[in-house]
């Protein structure tokens, strides 16, 4: 599939955006476990991606990539930033030095993913953003080239972060809770669930 | 004083990190390169990965750098910013598991004896064992 700047372009707006949009209830979900500053942060890492959107939708995809997680990792300021950087950077790693998507998207998206879990010594059941990242994973491998993949990715990824509140946390600022971390929704989870849902979105409204 | 490992502190809070400092120079001196950061890129509480940077550049020594940090997004951001450095120093740098403070101090009276950096990892983490 190849992918045009101005879509690419829009998609990487309509995502910055929409967490942008969700910080205060990012920052909500985390003043319950964590320390409050992911929506802060996320935001600030997303207006910076915002700021230098030209140049990086010039960019080939892999090039792009690699400057919005160097980008995260240098602006969000909390774990998150490594994390989402890790996240681009292994994805920008993983594609192709030109405008042109493979066939095969699970490919890239499980290297990001896997960056993430190395990144954070992390796994998938830790109430953590993995906990949505890896069922929308297995879904992209396992719903590939059926006609609604991208609907299913979305309510994937809408059930998943919901599964999360009954986790408890064992990673992270909020594993200092223990059993009171259960029964919130994890911020993470939730910030990854935002950006898996706009590009979705975006991707409908272009069809 | 260039051939001892350098000190670097990561704390979320820019005051944290700032005493920390203070408290290793009064105990070793100006025998041992120390630098510091705390603060998210916007001033408030977190870390920065441009900061972290250019404390590890800034307290760099021949015999690498040993640094102490508070937090998990502070040893995330600090593994990061290894990541990020130039090639030629990124081995030279190591994250220690141990208590900000008291590893902040023991490091650096270790790295004052003309320790290696190995030497100086291991007597901050000692603090972290059971």
């Amino acid at each position: 599939m190849s992918v045009p700047s101005e879509t690419f372009k829009s998609l990487v707006k309509a995502a910055a955006e929409q967490v942008i949009a969700s910080a205060p209830e990012l920052t909500s979900l985390d003043q319950a476990i964590g320390d409050g500053d992911h929506g802060t942060n996320m935001k600030r890492g997303c207006e910076a991606v915002l700021g230098k959107l030209d140049a990086i939708s010039a960019q080939p995809l892999d090039e792009a990539f690699k400057m919005i997680g160097k980008t995260l990792v240098m602006t969000v300021g909390g774990a998150s930033g490594p994390l989402y950087g890790s996240f681009f950077l292994a994805a920008g790693e993983a594609l192709s030095h030109d405008k042109q998507l493979p066939d095969d998207l699970a490919d890239v998206f499980g290297s990001a993913v896997n960056a993430v879990s190395a990144r954070g010594r992390s796994k998938v059941g830790e109430k953590t953003m993995l906990d949505v990242l890896v069922p929308v994973l297995e879904t992209l491998k396992a719903s590939a080239g059926q006609p609604d993949l991208i609907a299913r990715v979305r309510s994937t990824a809408a059930e998943a972060v919901e599964r999360t509140a009954p986790m408890q946390a064992t990673k992270g600022r909020a594993s200092f809770l223990g059993a009171r971390s259960v029964g919130h929704v994890d911020p993470g989870a939730r910030s990854s669930c935002v950006l898996v849902q706009a590009v979705c979105a975006g991707l409908e409204a272009r069809a | 004083m260039t051939d001892t490992v350098g000190i670097v502190i990561v704390s979320h809070s820019a005051d944290i990190a700032k005493g920390t400092a203070d408290m290793v120079r009064q105990m070793v001196g100006s025998e041992v390169k120390v630098a510091f950061c705390g603060g998210n890129p916007d001033g408030g509480l977190g870390t920065s990965v441009p900061l972290i940077i250019d404390a590890i550049n800034a307290a760099w020594s021949p015999k690498g750098v040993a640094v102490l940090v508070d937090l998990g997004g502070a040893e995330t951001n600090s593994e990061m910013a290894v990541e990020m450095l130039e090639p030629a120093r990124r081995d030279l740098v190591v994250v220690c598991n141990a208590p900000i403070v008291e590893g902040a101090v023991m490091a650096a009276t270790e790295a004052a004896g003309g320790s290696t950096l190995a030497q100086v990892k291991a007597v901050a983490e000692e603090l972290s064992a059971d």
